[in-house]
């Protein structure tokens, strides 16, 4: 069996801005991935839809927030389900330090959502 | 009636024999109504003292001794009472002469008061050096005394005075036994459970106690000096013996001057105190009322003071109403050697039919028992060892006969501990991460200072989070406990409570979130905050919580109007108000369920519930549900969720209100509204309570007089039974009082505070909460009825403005940008219907993450 490299994530438009109310998030699919796209403080931010601690993908529908750590400022999504926070920013569990979402690359054009590749 | 004097002072001359306690009330009472210008007053001494306290006299072993004495020579000389020394040996009533000595008084009333004497059993060798009874102070000296070169004492008798002596010689530092014939200690009071409670504490401190035992004999040496006490089949040694078992009453001079006598004993009086003599009347121990001896001082003083009145009216000195004696209560509470003992009532439940209950804890050496009438609606007596701190309440319960409004078991549960205090026990708080109390309080104490911190110290609360109200609680009580100031701020990004949050949005007029955060707040918020105040603006303006201003703080449940599950669907709830519903209803429900395969469950509140509907359903099955005739039950919100009913008066055989009619109404008049925490309750229509009202946040209970109206009761982990607010009340009294309630509960309650939370919180309780929204003590009874006629003329069904407002409903999409469905949903079947998969079937079929540059 041969190992092909798989290609590089294309940049994908996934919505409008305005689809997104500001402070909350979407879930968009990119390439049969789930991603949480969010809109917080003019800002777009995409990680994993996944909720690594419940299995549900229910992060897209999480309240975003922020918290103030060592000083800095940082965005934090909250998952609907039993409530634990990762940062938005990096993927990062506020709970367990093990764990961390996959969080993706984002870019906004002329109004409309580009989701990239992993970070 | 008055008859001259033929003494020389020509005033009424009236003697009373014996100056213990109730012969020294007597002259206070007979002084008090009598000055010396208008009667002389005589009292006969046995003993070479005036009266002190005997009830006390085991202090005279304190160091330092105190003063027992009741009164003084010059005490008695200011109040001119005279006082003979000595023992009054002849009693002549025809004569109406009394003999002291060689003195001969002339009385024109005469009050015997000489009390009793110790019962001595006849035992061989009771006479020996080295025995002792144990009722007077001079009593007391020779036990000193003979206590000096003795190791130990015995006392016969483990009635109360026994104790009283086995604590006395304690004290004077001797190995005491105690001696009781009867299987247990204490046997006139306490049942053999009491007994054993008591015996185990009086044996911890070291004292021999043997019960059920009948010594035959006291040994003595060849100096005649006691060596101890032979049984049947046993030998105790002691170097002194005390007998106190038991007192008979002094009526010896009544007895020879032909005066009548109980059957067992006493000078026998009538309910004016007066003997078989109209001049003279006793009171106290050595008196015999209805055939009956009071060996407690209670009673003794109520006899003083009947006498005094009654032998002051004969005198024609006082112009009252006889006073009457009826025989007294013996509930009595002591202290017998440290150990508090209570008895009140039927202790030994006596009255035919009773029955008891009783709680004994052999750890904290306590027992307590209630007497109970046959239906147990009333306490009719009761034991208490080793706690008495229940005694007056109880003792109240039973004389005023009182019907029990609680099961009689919590009235002998001890008081719970103060909330401020620390907890006992290491209380497992987290039961997923196996997190228990300590490793709580030992994160506090380390640093952590909010609940965030605590989940990251000790795992507790990233469970399933049912413990984080729980942690919150600790760490305010730990907060405290280490001298922090403990603040009510809702998070971080709010230095306020919820209610001065609620308070300033109102004053200031804040319409969103944007505004309130711009105003009061800092950061972006958070997922405590968000929806507190989305649940506040809720609550004052109506507006629809997923209007786009206010969709983006709610959670989940209240974004997508239904409650998200595990695997992420919901589930759908249609309001069916007091549990009634058509045929047709049923019908309509079940075939939506059918239609977008969803799992059905009666809920514990008397609706249907329809479970795993994808998120982009949800429109889809409203729309049929709304088309059924039913609207949004707002199982999802911090709101209303449901008024249960039975079928009262209009089926069953025993109610008496239209129990389903009113909480059709009150549960139509309450919904949507949007409250601190979820609300529920209960209409029962009649006292069966098949609705389980208590256990709501309000529960109404119907008789025949009107609607009772419970407050502040839930289920869930702290259990708590509503309080009774109101009784009697018709169905818009009710409505009236509840919108006030309701109303008043949303303004004040702190976030996720359920109503008994509240109530306990409230300062004055439940007597505050009645001034406030009952007598209207604080004026704001109209402004919180208008409050809530606003929220029910906002009303409007949710769904149903979803459903019509097209950029709400694009919100029920999926996926932003595909049709597919959540591939992450998978279903299993269960008993003939879906459920959620477990997590590893899921994950298997879960598609590997691409990751960047991998292979």
């Amino acid at each position: 069996m041969t190992f092909l490299p798989s290609p590089p994530l294309p940049w994908t438009r996934v919505c409008s801005v305005s689809d997104i109310l500001p402070g909350s998030g979407v879930c968009a699919l990119v390439g049969g991935v789930q991603v949480a796209v969010f809109r917080v403080a003019g800002a777009l931010y995409a990680t994993a839809n996944r909720d690594p601690f419940t299995g549900a993908n229910v992060l897209s529908r999480g309240l975003t927030g922020s918290d103030v750590q060592g000083g800095a400022l940082r965005y934090t999504v909250a998952s609907p389900l039993l409530k634990h926070r990762f940062d938005l920013a990096t993927g990062q569990s506020l709970d367990d330090p093990g764990v961390r979402l996959p969080v993706y690359a984002t870019r906004l054009e002329g109004g409309d959502v580009w989701i990239g590749s992993p970070i | 009636m008055f008859t001259p004097s033929l003494s020389a002072a020509s005033l009424p001359h009236v003697v009373v024999v014996g100056n213990g306690m109730v012969g020294h009330r007597l002259v206070q009472r007979l002084r008090e109504g009598a000055a010396a210008q208008t009667m002389r007053l005589t009292v006969i001494s046995e003993e070479p003292c005036l009266a002190y306290d005997r009830v006390q006299l085991s202090r005279q072993f304190d160091d330092p001794r105190p003063d027992l004495a009741l009164a003084s020579p010059d005490d008695y000389a200011v109040l001119e009472v005279a006082v003979v020394w000595g023992r009054a040996h002849t009693l002549n009533p025809a004569a109406r002469t009394v003999a002291v000595g060689d003195l001969t008084l002339h009385y024109d009333a005469l009050v015997l008061t000489t009390g009793s004497v110790p019962f001595v059993p006849p035992l061989p060798g009771r006479d020996a050096a080295g025995c002792f009874v144990y009722r007077t102070l001079a009593d007391l000296d020779a036990i000193r005394a003979a206590a000096h070169t003795a190791h130990t004492g015995v006392v016969i008798g483990g009635g109360l005075l026994g104790l009283e002596a086995a604590g006395a010689l304690r004290k004077l530092g001797l190995q005491t036994h105690v001696v009781e014939a009867a299987p247990h200690l204490m046997p006139a009071q306490l049942d053999s459970e009491g007994g054993a409670a008591l015996r185990r504490t009086v044996e911890a401190m070291g004292l021999g106690v043997h019960t059920g035992r009948a010594p035959q004999a006291i040994t003595t040496d060849g100096a005649g000096r006691v060596t101890g006490l032979r049984f049947a089949d046993d030998h105790l040694p002691a170097d002194l013996i005390v007998f106190s078992a038991g007192i008979r009453p002094r009526d010896d001079l009544a007895r020879a001057a032909g005066l009548a006598l109980g059957e067992r004993g006493g000078v026998k009086i009538d309910d004016l105190g007066r003997t078989s003599d109209p001049h003279i009347y006793a009171a106290g121990e050595c008196a015999a009322h209805a055939g009956r001896t009071y060996g407690l001082v209670a009673p003794g003083y109520r006899m003083a003071a009947v006498v005094a009145t009654n032998l002051l009216r004969d005198l024609g000195l006082l112009n009252t109403a006889p006073a009457l004696f009826q025989g007294a209560d013996l509930s009595t509470k002591l202290k017998l050697l440290g150990v508090e003992v209570g008895s009140f009532g039927d202790a030994h439940g006596q009255t035919p039919g009773c029955r008891t209950v009783s709680l004994s804890d052999n750890v904290r050496g306590t027992y307590s028992k209630l007497v109970l009438a046959e239906d147990g609606s009333r306490v009719l007596g009761g034991l208490l060892v080793g706690d008495t701190a229940r005694y007056s309440e109880l003792l109240d319960l039973t004389l005023s006969a009182t019907p029990l409004t609680a099961p009689p078991e919590t009235l002998l549960v001890p008081a719970l501990p103060a909330s401020g205090a620390l907890p006992q026990a290491d209380t497992l708080v987290c039961s997923c991460e196996n997190v228990r109390e300590s490793a709580v309080c030992a994160a506090v104490q380390g640093g952590a200072r909010d609940v965030a911190g605590l989940k990251r110290c000790t795992g507790a609360g990233t469970g399933c989070g049912g413990c984080v109200p729980t942690l919150h609680g600790l760490l305010q009580t730990e907060l405290r406990r280490l001298g922090q100031v403990v603040t009510n701020h809702l998070c971080g990004h709010y230095a306020h409570s919820r209610q001065e949050l609620f308070d300033l949005i109102r004053v200031r007029g804040h319409r969103t979130w944007d505004e309130v955060l711009a105003a009061h707040g800092s950061g972006h918020g958070c997922e405590i905050c968000k929806p507190a105040v989305a649940s506040i603006l809720a609550s004052l303006h109506g507006e629809l919580v997923v209007s786009p201003a206010h969709a983006a703080v709610q959670d989940t449940n209240d974004a997508f109007l239904a409650n998200i599950q595990k695997n992420g669907t919901y589930s759908v709830v249609p309001r069916v108000p007091g549990g009634e519903i058509t045929p047709a209803g049923l019908m309509a429900i079940g075939a939506v369920a059918q239609k977008y395969g969803l799992y059905c469950k009666l809920t514990g509140g008397q609706r249907i519930d329809l479970l795993g509907a994808h998120r982009d359903d949800l429109p889809l099955i409203w729309e049929d549900l709304i088309a059924a005739g039913f609207e949004s039950g707002h199982a999802y919100g911090k709101s209303l969720r449901t008024v249960k009913s039975c079928v009262g008066s209009a089926w069953c055989r025993y109610g008496v209100q239209d129990s389903t009619g009113l909480a059709v109404r009150l549960e139509l008049r309450y919904r949507g509204l949007r409250s601190p925490h979820k609300l529920k309750s209960g209409v029962s229509g009649c006292t069966r309570e098949c609705a389980e009202a208590r256990s709501k946040d309000f529960g109404l209970i119907a008789t025949e007089h009107g609607w009772n109206v419970y407050v502040g009761g839930n289920g869930g982990v702290t259990p708590k039974h509503a309080l009774l607010l109101a009784e009697g009340l018709s169905e818009d009294e009710v409505v009236r009082l509840l919108d006030r309630y309701l109303m008043f509960y949303v303004r004040t309650a702190d976030r996720l505070q359920r109503t008994s939370a509240w109530l306990e919180g409230l300062d004055g309780g439940l007597a505050y909460l009645r001034r406030v929204i009952v007598d209207d003590h604080l004026g704001l009874c109209a402004e919180l009825e208008a409050d809530m006629a606003r929220h029910i003329a906002s009303y409007q069904d949710e769904w149903a403005a979803a459903l019509a407002d097209p950029g709400v409903r694009a919100r029920f999409r999926t996926f932003v940008n595909a049709e597919e469905r959540d591939d992450g949903v998978v279903w299993v079947d269960e008993r003939g219907q879906i459920r959620p998969a477990e997590l590893p079937d899921i994950l298997s079929g879960l598609p590997q993450l691409p990751l960047h540059g991998g292979d």
